[in-house]
């Protein structure tokens, strides 16, 4: 029986893996190579690097980064930031990532994710979007739209619609993180994640909201995800991932455990 | 050496890191003369069957293929490495592929309303159902991962030496004859575990 996954999501800034506290900016928490080793370890089945400043400085993603990751832990793991275009996606791939994710450049160019299936294989292309929830519309049918830049802007995009849109273009994975859940530690958006997971074919990431092992064990089950996303909660060293799956796997999901 | 077959099918460098990591002494190369003067060959891949049997070709590699697992050298085949040693695959409307094992490669196909997903992705068991010394020292019902919409339907069951269970479904996924050894799995991505396969294909000196 296939195992539901435990991911963890490393942001990366100066070349430190940072966690950004509400209204106080972002702390360090230590270096990408060493935490990704540590959690490797610790029986993380997946992990996630976001190159978040990429963007904004207009680079491309860190690939010595990546390349010094793969050198060190043998599980997948993707990269995102700074990916705009498919020879930045085939830098990240050579480097030895297993995955690449695209957000905001997908919603603005939607045939990046074509042409990245194309070009690797749509196991290879990840789409990260962002949701947040608003009055259903006669655009907004699923009552969750689509926003980027970190929440700021609207796009019109109806949730719902760009999971299908993205999953015909030929994405592998959605990695779907709720805006209003992100950051409070106080459970993973359970009806927008069922709501997307029952509606495509290809494997959903739950994101945003994380605080406790129940809340995994909530999103995995009501919420029908096929893996779920932390960061801060392995982060401050309040969990540890195998103490996490241990209780998952008891509560009745099944988990990779040593 | 280790000569890490190049057919242009996706990424190997995760292949060739891992067995780095392992100690082994290895080369990416899409040389027929590097694959015959290897002492050892690995056939990985990620792609569809027809462009990976295309580039095959037209590289000459299916012809040095055939002659390392002829020639009596360790091989081992993994994912669509695995796949496309067989007779033909139903991927791309039918696919002839080598032809080394009796079988052919087929899609998960699930009843609509249970929404399974395909590609099956993630980690999953694989049940040990004989011993092999590349499977030495991996713990039964150890958990690799697998990225795949296509499995083998072995013709000859005495090959089989590992299965897995999805949704139902108990496919193949880790055959062997003589000195060629394959998965549907990735070693190289399935964590320790993954890496002791790939140290006993190091020890290994391809006999059963």
């Amino acid at each position: 029986m296939l195992s539901k996954r435990l991911i963890v999501c490393l942001d990366v800034r100066n070349k430190k893996v940072t966690k950004g506290v509400k209204f106080k900016g972002n702390i360090d928490i230590g270096e990408p190579v060493e935490l990704a080793r540590q959690y490797y370890l610790d029986g993380v089945d997946e992990l996630v690097f976001y190159d978040i400043t990429a963007s904004a400085e207009k680079r491309p993603i860190d690939i010595e980064m990546v390349a010094e990751v793969a050198k060190t832990i043998f599980i997948p793991f993707s990269v995102g930031g700074g990916i705009s275009n498919v020879d930045d996606m085939r830098r990240a791939l050579l480097a030895g990532a297993e995955k690449v994710s695209v957000n905001s450049l997908a919603v603005k160019n939607p045939e990046i994710i074509r042409q990245g299936a194309q070009a690797f294989g749509n196991q290879c292309i990840v789409l990260g979007m962002d949701a947040k929830k608003v009055p259903v519309s006669d655009t907004i049918k699923s009552g969750y739209e689509i926003v980027i830049q970190g929440g700021r802007t609207p796009t019109g995009k109806d949730a719902l619609e760009w999971a299908l849109q993205a999953q015909e273009l030929g994405a592998g994975e959605i990695c779907l993180n709720s805006i209003d859940a992100d950051g409070t530690k106080e459970g993973y958006e359970l009806e927008l994640t069922r709501m997307v997971s029952e509606a495509v074919q290809i494997p959903v990431i739950a994101s945003g909201g994380g605080g406790t092992c129940d809340h995994i064990v909530d999103v995995l089950q009501q919420g029908k995800a096929d893996a779920a996303l932390i960061a801060s909660m392995v982060h401050y060293g309040d969990y540890t991932c195998s103490g996490i799956k241990e209780y998952v796997s008891k509560k009745g999901v099944k988990m990779r455990l040593k | 050496m280790i000569a890490i077959i190049d057919y242009k099918a996706g990424n190997l460098t995760s292949v060739e890191l891992a067995l780095k990591h392992v100690g082994a002494d290895c080369k990416v190369t899409d040389k027929p003369e590097e694959i015959a003067r290897a002492d050892k060959v690995i056939f990985p891949g990620v792609g569809t069957a027809q462009s990976c049997m295309d580039n095959l070709r037209n590289l000459g590699l299916d012809l040095a293929l055939k002659d390392a697992v002829n020639s009596g050298k360790p091989v081992m085949a993994i994912c669509i490495g695995q796949q496309l040693i067989f007779e033909h695959s139903e991927e791309d409307g039918g696919v002839d592929c080598l032809g080394i094992l009796p079988g052919k490669v087929v899609r998960f196909d699930f009843e609509k309303e249970r929404n399974v997903k395909v590609p099956h992705m993630g980690w999953n068991e694989v049940e040990i159902l004989k011993p092999h010394p590349i499977l030495t020292g991996f713990p039964d019902r150890g958990e690799c991962y697998f990225v795949h919409s296509y499995y083998v339907k072995v013709d000859a069951p005495e090959l089989v030496y590992a299965q897995t269970d999805y949704e139902g479904n108990r496919f193949t996924c880790a055959v062997g004859r003589d000195n060629l050894f394959a998965t549907q799995f990735h070693p190289e991505k399935s964590g320790e575990d993954g890496l002791q396969l790939l140290r006993n294909f190091l020890n290994w000196n391809g006999k059963q």
